[in-house]
């Protein structure tokens, strides 16, 4: 990949996403969903684009996921 | 209100919670005794979480040993007061704990980005957009090529992005702020800064597109 895809890839945003404020939100419910594997992304593909595009929200997420599944296992 | 008392004394737990669940809204919001003890266990489980995320993170944090574990019984206590505070909100859309554990989670992002500022980064000069490249993780197969993508990004982020914009991007990109710290700095909310930096985004890809640079197919939004 040159440098000029990478900053495409960088400066292309989706439509889809739905902010911080509602993945927030819905970060709980979210979770629950991935960490059954039942398929979060088609659910909500709104949240989906956002934690894949903000660090923060995405950094939560992981934690979250992390979290539920210690507390199953 | 007292620290730990709920918002909403004795409240029926909503129809079709699981068991567990269930259990937790009632005991943190029955009679003291039975809610000093789920006050107890709720908090030791949030504690665990909050020093798991904060070790998970120590490495950006630069936070180790007694300090680590202060911040992390601070996100604990200050999230164990909010999930009381709105306990009654509680609607069963997910287990009860995984509701709790967003609340430490959230808290331990909010102090990391206040964190931040304990040791700020040095203010960026001139020559960093030279590293911008570098910063975006980009590879540009030739220096000609690194030269010229960092002078039509540096025109576009001059010319199209509003004061705010600029400032936001400039701290994110150049700056390496973490998102979370610069809101803190603004005063402003991480929805906030996302957004302005979600707009800066599209319209420099819209800028880069409309002179030649990159796929306007692509850059177009409906």
């Amino acid at each position: 990949m040159n440098g000029w895809s990478a900053l495409d890839r960088f400066l292309r945003t989706d439509p889809r996403d739905v902010g911080c404020a509602e993945a927030m939100d819905l970060l709980h419910v979210y979770a629950e969903l991935a960490a059954a594997d039942a398929a979060a992304a088609e659910h909500y593909p709104g949240i989906a684009a956002h934690l894949q595009a903000c660090g923060p929200c995405g950094e939560d997420f992981d934690a979250l996921l992390a979290a539920v599944r210690g507390a199953a296992g | 209100m007292m620290p730990g008392e709920p918002a909403v004394d004795g409240i029926t737990p909503p129809a079709g919670l699981d068991a567990d669940s269930a259990t937790w809204v009632r005991s943190l919001t029955g009679p003291a005794e039975q809610r000093e003890a789920a006050l107890a266990r709720l908090h030791e489980m949030l504690l665990r979480i909050a020093h798991s995320e904060l070790r998970r993170r120590s490495g950006q944090l630069q936070i180790t040993g007694p300090e680590l574990d202060d911040l992390a019984y601070q996100a604990a206590a200050d999230a164990l007061l909010a999930i009381m505070a709105k306990v009654g909100q509680f609607r069963g859309e997910s287990r009860f704990t995984t509701w709790a554990y967003k609340f430490v989670i959230f808290e331990v992002s909010a102090k990391a980005g206040r964190h931040f500022w304990a040791n700020p980064p040095v203010p960026m000069d001139a020559g960093d957009w030279d590293r911008l490249p570098d910063r975006l993780g980009l590879e540009p197969a030739r220096e000609a090529e690194r030269r010229e993508l960092a002078s039509a990004l540096r025109r576009a982020v001059d010319e199209q992005l509003t004061p705010r914009q600029r400032q936001v991007f400039v701290a994110i990109v150049l700056e390496g702020v973490p998102l979370d710290a610069l809101a803190v700095k603004l005063g402003s909310t991480r929805n906030a800064i996302y957004k302005t930096m979600f707009d800066a985004r599209r319209k420099l890809r819209a800028a880069l597109a409309a002179n030649g640079y990159l796929d306007d197919q692509t850059s177009r939004r409906s």
